[in-house]
C-alpha cells in the first residue's frame, strides 16, 4: 500500500505578536490514518489545528513562517480559496457546538451554503452524515426538532455530522470528548476508527489514554516543540525521549 | 463574484451604519440653525439667566424654567434614587427567586406604562393629596418631583441591577466567610464596588427626568415665575418648549429651539458623564 | 452611635422590603385605577366608530388605525438601519475612531429629550420637507427616536453570540456574509426582536413628538400624509380639556392593554421561534 502523505508540515513557526507558539515543527500525516497530537495546555496543539485549516487567519496578530502543504500544495498559496480549504479541511471543537435550529438544518448548513437547494439530494446527504457519525439511529425520526435539546455526546456527534455533510478529506477534531461522558467518549470513538477508512483525521486527545484508544500514530508536543512523533505502540511503549516519558506517566501534566 | 458580494455587503453595512452619525448630525444642524439667531440677538447671559419669559413683549430668559427643571429633576433624584437602590438591592440580594420573576416584569410594566398616564394619574391623586394637606394649588414641584421619581425607577432599578449582578459571586461568599452580615457585605463591599455603574445609572435616570414633557405639562401648573417652594407651579424647559411650540412663530419659536439647544447641552453632558463614567472602571 | 451588625442588618431588611412594596403598591395603584374605571368604556363601539363632538363621544377607532400606522412605518424603516449598524459595529470593524463615533451618536441620540425629536421632526419633516401633519412626519420622527434602542439591543444581542458559532460557521468554509446570517443571526435574534418591542411600546405610548408632527386630527386617516391622532395623543387631549374623563379612562385603558399585550404576544412569539431552534 502505498502511504501518500496527505499533509506535509515544514519548519513551521507561530507567532502571536511577539509570543512564538510553535518553533520549528516537521510533521508528516498521511491519509486514512488517525493522527493523535497531545501534550500538556498550552503546546500549541490547538494552534497547530487551527492553522491547518487556516483558522488562525482570523486572528489579526497571528503571523508564522514556514509550509504546509495539503496533497502537496501549500494551504497559503495566493491561488488558495479560504472557504475552500475549510471544507476539506474540517473541525471539530472541543465544546459541542449545535447552532439554534433543528438537527437537520445544522447538518445540512454546510451544502446549503455552497449552493444546494434541492430537497432530496439534501436529505440524502443529511442521512448520509448522520449514518457515518453514528447518529442516524437516535434523531432519525426527529430531525426537525431543535439540535440543543441533543445529549452532549449526541450534540458532538452532530457537530461531526456538520462536517461530513461537506464531504471533507480531513477532519480535525481538537479534544472533543473533553465535556463528554465515557459512554458518548466511546461511541465517538468508534465512530472515528470508522471514519479513518475514508478520511485523514488530526486529533488533539484530551488525555494519553484516548491517543492509546484509537491512534495509529501519535505525536508529543512540549512548549510549541515537537518531541517525538511516531506508530502508536513505539511512542508511547518505549519514548525515545525522557520528557514524554515523563508526561506519558505523569510525572507532569 | 463571491469576493465582490463580501466587499459590497461590508459596504452596505458601513452605510447604514455612518446614517447614525448623520441623523444626530442632522438633528443637532437644525435645532443649533434654528436657535441661534436669537441667542445671539439676545445675547447668551440674558438668555440663560434672564428671568423674565415674556415672548409677545419680547423677552426671552429661561431662567425660571432652568429653576423649575432643577428643582423637578433633584425632587425627583432626592426621592426616586433610595427607595430605586433599595429595590436593585431587593432584587439581586433578598428576594426569593420566585419573587423576583414577579418584581422585574412589574418594573419593565412600569417602565411601559405612558409618561402621560403618569400625568393623568399624578392630577387626579397626587394634586389633591397636596393641596390638601400641604397647601398651595397642587399643581406644583412637589407633585412634579413623586411623579418623575417614580417614572425614572425602572431606569435607575435595571442598570443598577445589571451592575449589582455582574459583581462576582466570589464577593460575597468571602464576606460571609468572614462573618459579616448580609447588610454589611452589601453596604461595604457590593455598593461601593458596583458604584460606577449605579452612579451611572442615576445619571441616566436624571436624564430622563429633565428630558420628561408630558407628564410633567400635565402636573406641574406652568407658571412662568420662578417657584418660591416646592408647593409653588413652575415651568421646565421642556414644558415651555411643548405649551408654547403649538402658537409660537418667528422669534417666539427661535427661542423655543434655542431652550432646544439648552436642554441637548445639559443631557449630551450628563450622557458624556454617564460614559465616562462606566468606560472609566 | 455604633448600631449592633445584627440590628443594622434588620432595619436594613425592613427599608428594602419596604421600598419594593412601596413600589409595587404604586404600580399596583395606577394601574387598577386605569383598568377599572377604563375598562367598563371599552366596548365594540368604542373600538369600531370614530370620535364625534370632539371627542366627548364615539369611538377611538382613527386614533387606533392612526397609531398603528405610524407605528409600522417607524418600525419598518429603523429596524433595517439599527440593525444594519449594529451589525457592523460588532462584526465589521475593530474599535476605532469611527466605531467610537458611531457609538457615541447612536447613545447620544437615545437621551435627546421627546420634546426636541418633536422640535426637529416639526421643522424638518412637517415644514422644511413640506410633508404637513403626517403619519410619514411622525414615522419618520419615531424612526429616528427608536433607532438608538434598536441599534444598542442588537448590538447587545450580536455581542453576546459566543465567538465559537462563528468559528464553526468559517470552518464550515462559510464567507463573513453568511456566518453573519446562518450562525450569529439567529442566535441573536431573541435579543434583537427585545429591542424591537420595547421600540414597538415607545412608539405607541409617545405624545411629545407625536402631537407635533402627527397632529391631532380626529379624522380617521386616508393615507400615510394624512395627519392623524394617536391614542396617547387623543388621550392626553382628553384628559387636558376634561372634556369626558370617560372616554380618557378608556382611551387610557386600551393603552395599557396594547402595551401589555404588545410585551406579552412578543414574548411568547420569540420563545417559541427560539425553542424551535434552541
Amino acid at each position: 500500500m502505498i502511504q501518500q502523505s496527505k499533509i506535509v508540515i515544514k519548519d513551521l513557526n507561530f507567532y502571536y505578536q511577539k509570543k512564538q507558539v510553535i518553533r520549528g515543527l516537521n510533521l508528516e500525516v498521511n491519509s486514512n490514518e488517525i493522527l493523535a497530537v497531545f501534550g500538556p495546555a498550552n503546546s500549541g496543539i490547538t494552534t497547530l489545528l487551527r492553522t491547518l485549516n487556516r483558522l488562525s487567519d482570523l486572528n489579526s496578530s497571528a503571523h508564522l513562517e514556514g509550509e504546509i502543504l495539503l496533497d502537496g500544495k501549500s494551504i497559503f498559496a495566493p491561488e488558495i480559496n479560504v472557504t475552500e480549504l475549510r471544507r476539506r479541511v474540517g473541525m471539530v471543537f472541543d465544546v459541542p457546538t449545535p447552532l439554534p435550529m433543528s438537527i437537520f438544518d445544522n447538518v445540512v448548513l454546510g451544502p446549503r451554503m455552497l449552493g444546494l437547494k434541492s430537497k432530496a439530494l439534501q436529505a440524502e446527504k443529511v442521512e448520509e452524515a448522520l449514518r457515518m457519525a453514528a447518529l442516524w439511529d437516535e434523531v432519525k425520526d426527529r430531525l426537525h426538532t431543535p439540535a440543543t435539546r441533543l445529549s452532549g455526546g449526541q450534540q458532538q456527534r452532530l457537530c461531526i455530522a456538520r462536517v461530513l455533510a461537506l464531504e471533507p478529506e480531513v477532519i480535525l477534531l481538537d479534544r472533543p470528548c473533553s465535556a463528554l461522558d465515557p459512554i458518548s467518549t466511546a461511541k465517538i470513538e468508534d465512530s472515528l476508527r470508522h471514519l479513518k477508512e475514508q478520511y485523514t483525521i488530526i486529533i488533539a486527545p484530551h488525555n494519553v489514554q484516548q491517543a492509546a484508544r484509537i491512534a495509529d500514530k501519535v505525536a508529543f508536543m512540549l512548549m510549541g516543540n515537537l518531541i517525538e512523533h511516531g506508530p502508536t505502540e513505539d511512542v508511547l511503549s518505549n519514548p525515545k525521549d525522557q520528557r514524554t516519558s515523563d508526561y506519558i506517566t505523569g510525572r507532569f501534566g | 463574484m463571491k469576493k465582490f458580494k463580501e466587499n459590497l455587503s461590508e459596504r452596505i453595512f458601513l452605510l447604514i451604519a455612518l446614517s447614525a452619525l448623520s441623523v444626530l448630525a442632522l438633528i443637532t444642524v437644525f435645532i443649533f440653525i434654528h436657535g441661534l439667531p436669537i441667542i445671539t440677538k439676545v445675547g447668551i447671559f440674558n438668555f440663560v439667566f434672564g428671568m423674565k419669559w415674556a415672548p409677545s413683549q419680547g423677552a426671552y430668559g429661561i431662567f425660571p424654567m432652568i429653576v423649575g427643571s432643577v428643582s423637578v429633576t433633584l425632587g425627583a433624584a432626592i426621592l426616586g434614587v433610595p427607595v430605586a437602590i433599595c429595590c436593585s438591592i431587593f432584587l439581586t440580594e433578598f428576594a426569593p427567586s420566585m419573587l423576583r420573576n414577579i418584581f422585574r416584569p412589574a418594573i419593565q410594566l412600569l417602565a411601559g406604562i405612558p409618561s402621560v398616564v403618569f400625568g393623568f394619574w399624578g392630577v387626579l391623586y397626587i394634586v389633591p393629596l397636596i393641596r390638601n394637606y400641604l397647601g398651595g394649588p397642587g399643581l406644583s414641584i412637589l407633585a412634579g418631583s413623586i411623579i418623575l421619581a417614580i417614572m425614572i425607577l425602572p431606569t435607575i432599578i435595571s442598570i443598577s441591577e445589571v451592575s449589582l449582578l455582574a459583581l462576582p459571586q466570589q464577593y460575597r461568599e468571602g464576606a460571609f466567610a468572614l462573618g459579616l452580615t448580609h447588610w454589611q457585605t452589601i453596604y461595604y463591599l457590593l455598593l461601593p464596588a458596583a458604584k460606577s455603574g449605579i452612579v451611572a445609572a442615576i445619571i441616566l435616570g436624571l436624564g430622563r427626568a429633565i428630558g420628561e414633557t408630558m407628564a410633567v405639562i400635565m402636573v406641574l401648573g406652568n407658571a412662568v415665575a420662578i417657584p418660591q417652594s416646592i408647593l409653588d407651579p413652575a415651568r421646565t424647559l421642556t414644558t415651555n418648549i411643548g405649551i408654547e411650540m403649538g402658537y409660537a412663530t418667528g422669534e417666539h419659536q427661535q427661542a423655543l429651539f434655542a431652550t432646544g439647544i439648552v436642554l441637548f447641552i445639559i443631557i449630551m453632558i450628563l450622557n458624556a458623564s454617564a460614559q465616562y463614567i462606566t468606560r472609566k472602571k | 452611635m455604633k448600631i449592633n451588625p445584627r440590628t443594622s442588618q434588620k432595619i436594613a431588611k425592613f427599608v428594602i422590603w419596604s421600598a419594593a412594596l412601596l413600589v409595587i403598591a404604586i404600580l399596583l395603584a395606577i394601574i387598577s385605577d386605569i383598568l377599572l374605571k377604563g375598562i367598563p368604556t371599552i366596548s365594540w363601539q368604542f373600538l369600531s366608530e370614530i370620535p364625534r363632538n370632539m371627542g366627548r363621544s364615539g369611538g377611538i377607532s382613527s386614533s387606533i388605525v392612526g397609531t398603528l400606522l405610524l407605528t409600522v412605518v417607524a418600525v419598518i424603516i429603523a429596524t433595517p438601519f439599527g440593525i444594519g449598524t449594529a451589525v457592523y459595529l460588532t462584526e465589521y470593524t475593530r474599535e476605532s475612531k469611527i466605531t467610537r463615533m458611531i457609538r457615541f451618536s447612536a447613545e447620544s441620540l437615545a437621551g435627546i429629550p421627546s420634546i426636541v425629536f418633536g422640535l426637529f421632526g416639526f421643522i424638518f419633516f412637517v415644514t422644511y420637507l413640506q410633508m404637513g401633519w403626517s403619519i410619514l412626519s411622525g414615522g419618520l420622527t419615531m424612526a429616528i427616536m427608536i433607532l438608538p434602542t434598536i441599534i444598542r439591543t442588537s448590538e447587545e444581542a450580536i455581542r453576546t453570540v459566543p465567538n465559537l458559532y462563528r468559528e464553526v460557521g468559517f470552518s464550515l468554509g462559510a464567507t463573513k456574509w453568511q456566518t453573519i446570517t446562518k450562525t450569529v443571526f439567529p442566535s441573536a435574534l431573541p435579543g434583537i426582536a427585545n429591542g424591537i418591542i420595547l421600540s414597538i411600546g415607545r412608539c405607541v405610548s409617545e405624545t411629545a413628538a407625536v402631537i407635533l408632527t402627527a397632529g391631532s386630527a380626529l379624522r380617521m386617516p386616508t393615507s400615510l400624509f394624512s395627519p392623524t391622532r394617536t391614542m396617547a395623543v387623543h388621550f392626553y387631549i382628553l384628559a387636558r380639556e376634561g372634556l369626558s374623563t370617560e372616554n380618557a379612562y378608556g382611551t387610557a385603558a386600551l393603552l395599557l392593554i396594547l402595551i401589555f399585550l404588545i410585551n406579552v404576544v412578543f414574548n411568547m412569539l420569540v420563545n417559541r421561534f427560539v425553542s424551535k431552534g434552541r
